[in-house]
């Protein structure tokens, strides 16, 4: 590589004196590695800093924009919406709204905000910002994602998607500063499990005004000393891709309360060496942990991992448009003959639970009826059935995956137990992320491997994603019956028991078409230190900051 | 010289436009949008998005659009991260990439060259082949395996230095300049050792021993004046390496570089960032290889004098 340059002194150059300089710099940055002994775990118990795995840089801090679980994380410090939950029962409580009223239809409900709320500024939480924030979150020009999150509310989604221009349509009213009116299209019975999430939080209008239009993407309101909030906590670092800091706010109506002085978000993308900065006492959470250090933490430090059932199930897709797909019992057969515990004893590891149903069961209280079980020689005869005995004849089949190693051993385990159990051949074929989701929506694929995080606790955000032309739905299934039960029949049913049989009922004839294969209902993997009090695990991975202390016993 | 300098400017232009123009329609070409997710995108909203980035309007238009915005030096918003410039990333990542970059720099030319010297003394013998055999292991040892280890070693282990992080906590930063020092440190080393060697049997050097030099004085103030043109040769094309190729120890270590955002970019289909940083990156590479080439022509009278003389 080097040129070859004949060996000559020259007099500008006196490497020695270049060697001094690099020893002298290389021994300084060696004096820096001499630290005091003191690890993050160990200061931050005693200035009551929490050191978070956040698993990845926000791509943005402001709530009606962003996506994310890692976004979340750090909006829900920086904001509230009307109502939280209670992290143990996932039941509302009071939020920015002291106590709410429920119509008798179910439709209209009143909030009465707290007297004491504030913005970080000092400007007080009115019913005004409410209505003005609901409006920016529907702009389209915004690019919310989350706007279907508004969908419940009377004339939100016409406006939302440009066929009503008058936003006094839309079933939102300040009745007075302090009194929120919100008139709903029908009864939603999980309308306040809607509101602590971060597409429905208020945000500071005249910040925002300040920087741009109020619908204008990525403008500097959301950085660190511009940002006003009316959360817990006040956001006072943003390091692109190395740390977001937030410190606990004194504006804060309950800030008596809140007991942690700051929280740190690294974004940690590499879990290997997330994991790696636990043990090292670089951090008190992980946002997760690689599949094959369970083993090795439930021999060694059971006390730190922390395993909890997650509101999201882990399927395979079929596209029904495809000639043999589109036979149910082909679809059938093949749901059948997968040993589900097996794969998640040998292959996921991560203790999580078999699914035979779509919607996780016990979501508030909705559990479907189990509407197959595995039956290797039942699976075989429908194969036979449908024309391919023992498997004769039955088309390659390809199962396609984003590239990950984990869904690649899931894969090579399902490929194998249809081979062993059905005879029948499968191939497979990983693409990156962005050409995975290309070819699920377009439609070109066979069998799609695919998971479902619940936005809210209901089985609706389960159930309506199979809705005929759903926008989520891509295996080409449709079912007049299973439209009407989803979007009539429930949401206008008075009772919880009514709608969720209707729910049961829709979900049976989504689990006997089996356009999907459900095999796993996921679990949240984290390392939690044993200083952390006050965050009991949920199936949301829902975390109230405000409870949260660091304390060694 | 100066025309040598300005003729490999001007070259630079039209490699530079031939990055960009076939960066630029390939990542168009590449599946998948920047604004593809797992949960569908309503129409409205993409159309709202595609406005937004100009991603409505014909491809030549975007490209001449992007050019124009090329020449102001704006690298236009990134996708991905709706409230960041591409502008404003670069500026948040290079330093901490050029730091990691000189700092693994200082570790590769420091170890490189010492055991180069240590081994060029006595060649063939074990004290050549002990440092030269290490070199080896550090050429083959790739930086995703060794970074992990070091960790494991000297962050959990002994608890010495932090596992990751950049500036946080000191002695973060010791870790992630050896991972990258490594694979340039063993060149160094055979570098040295090789221009060493040739200048231990020099005549001049034959003549320092006769007059009764001590033999470090010998090695230390003759030896190595000629025995490191090779590797300060090398110190041009090094850091352009280093700094274009530190995304693997950036992730291993967290650090908020750009090679991070590099292979981010590309994942994310963000248009805007993958344009900035390889345009970013190919004029560093041709200006450090310039840098080399004028270094090499500083040093060597011969071709020094042939540029003098206008005959380039």
């Amino acid at each position: 590589m080097a040129p070859c340059i004949p060996a000559l002194p020259t007099q500008y150059l006196r490497p020695q004196r270049y060697l001094s300089t690099l020893l002298a710099t290389t021994c300084c940055l060696l004096l820096l590695a001499c630290g005091n002994g003191e690890n993050n775990v160990s200061t931050g118990l005693a200035n009551q800093t929490l050191h978070w795995g956040n698993g990845a840089e926000p791509q943005e801090l402001d709530p009606h924009i962003v996506t994310g679980v890692p976004e979340h994380h750090i909006i829900v410090g920086l904001l509230e919406g009307l109502v939280l939950k209670d992290p143990r029962t996932l039941e509302p409580t009071p939020g920015m709204a002291e106590r709410w009223e429920i119509s008798d239809d179910g439709k209209t409900y009143t909030f009465y905000l707290r007297d004491n709320a504030r913005w970080s500024n000092g400007d007080p939480v009115t019913s005004e910002d409410f209505v003005w924030s609901w409006w920016r979150a529907l702009q389209p020009a915004l690019g919310n994602l989350y706007a279907y999150m508004y969908y419940p509310i009377n004339n939100a989604e016409a406006y939302a998607t440009g066929k009503l221009d008058d936003f006094s349509q839309v079933g939102v009213k300040a009745l007075d500063a302090r009194t929120l009116e919100v008139t709903l299209a029908n009864p939603t019975p999980y309308f306040l499990q809607l509101l602590d999430h971060y597409s429905m939080f208020p945000v500071h209008r005249a910040t925002i005004e300040q920087f741009g239009e109020p619908a204008e993407r990525g403008t500097r309101w959301t950085r660190a000393g511009n940002f006003v909030g009316n959360g817990p906590f006040v956001l006072t670092q943003w390091d692109l891709n190395r740390l977001v800091m937030i410190e606990k706010s004194p504006t804060y109506y309950d800030a008596d309360k809140v007991r942690l002085q700051a929280i740190r978000f690294y974004p940690t993308e590499n879990t290997s060496t997330e994991e790696r900065m636990f043990r090292a006492g670089q951090l008190h959470v992980t946002s997760t942990l690689p599949a094959d250090k369970i083993a090795v933490y439930k021999e060694t430090n059971p006390q730190a991992l922390r395993i909890s059932p997650y509101l999201g199930t882990y399927f395979y897709r079929f596209n029904t448009t495809v000639e043999h797909l589109a036979d149910k019992r082909i679809r059938r057969a093949l749901a059948m003959a997968i040993n589900r515990q097996q794969i998640i004893d040998t292959v996921i590891k991560g203790g999580q639970t078999p699914a035979y149903t779509f919607t996780p069961p016990n979501t508030l209280g909705y559990t479907a009826d189990a509407g197959f079980a595995e039956d290797i020689a039942a699976a075989k005869a429908l194969l036979a059935e449908a024309g391919y005995p023992n498997g004769e004849g039955f088309p390659t089949t390809e199962i396609l995956y984003n590239t990950s190693e984990s869904h690649r051993k899931l894969a090579v385990a399902i490929q194998q137990m249809w081979k062993k159990n059905l005879n029948i051949d499968i191939s497979l074929n990983n693409q990156d992320w962005k050409v995975y989701l290309d070819s699920e929506a377009s439609g070109n694929f066979q069998i799609s491997r695919g998971g479902w995080i619940g936005d809210y606790v209901d089985p609706n955000t389960f159930l309506d994603m199979w809705l005929t032309d759903g926008g989520n739905n891509r295996t080409g299934w449709q079912n007049a019956e299973y439209d009407q039960l989803i979007s009539e029949a429930a949401p206008t049913a008075k009772e919880r028991e009514q709608r969720y049989a209707h729910f049961r009922h829709a979900e049976a004839i989504l689990i006997d078409a089996m356009p999907v294969i459900p095999i796993y209902t996921y679990n949240t993997i984290h390392l939690v230190h044993k200083h952390i009090k006050g965050m009991p695990s949920n199936i949301l991975d829902y975390a109230l900051y405000k409870q949260i202390y660091l304390s060694e016993d | 010289m100066a025309r040598f300098i300005l003729m490999r400017l001007l070259q630079a232009i039209p490699v530079l436009l031939v990055v960009i123009t076939v960066t630029f329609f390939l990542v168009r070409l590449a599946p998948g949008g920047p604004f593809s997710a797992e949960k569908a995108v309503p129409a409205e909203v993409l159309k709202a998005l595609e406005a937004r980035y100009q991603l409505d309007q014909p491809v030549i238009y975007q490209y001449f659009s992007y050019l124009g915005d090329l020449a102001h030096g704006d690298f236009g918003p990134s996708f991905k991260y709706p409230g960041r410039s591409v502008n404003e990333m670069i500026a948040a990542g290079l330093p901490a990439t050029a730091e990691l970059g000189l700092y693994a720099m200082c570790f590769a030319l420091l170890i490189g060259a010492s055991a180069g010297i240590i081994a060029a003394l006595k060649p063939n013998s074990a004290q050549d082949y002990i440092p030269m055999s290490t070199a080896m292991l550090g050429i083959c040892l790739p930086s995703f395996l060794l970074g992990p280890l070091l960790m494991l070693v000297f962050g959990v282990w002994l608890e010495w230095v932090p596992v990751s992080g950049w500036g946080d906590i000191p002695g973060d930063k010791i870790l992630p300049a050896l991972t990258l020092a490594s694979g340039y440190t063993a060149y160094i080393a055979r570098l040295s050792r090789g221009g060493m060697l040739e200048v231990m049997s020099q005549d001049y050097i034959r003549t320092a021993r006769a007059k009764g030099l001590p033999e470090w004085k010998v090695v230390l103030k003759h030896g190595l004046r000629g025995g490191m043109i090779p590797v300060i040769a090398f110190i041009g094309p090094a850091f352009a390496g280093l700094l274009s190729g530190s995304f693997v120890v950036e992730t291993i270590f967290q650090i908020p570089g750009l090679g991070r955002f590099y292979v981010q970019a590309a994942f994310n289909r963000d248009y805007t960032m993958i344009m900035g940083t390889t345009v970013l990156f190919a004029t560093l590479i041709i200006l450090f290889n310039l840098l080399a080439d004028i270094v090499a022509v500083w040093l060597n009278p011969r071709l020094r004098d042939l540029y003098r003389s206008g005959g380039a």
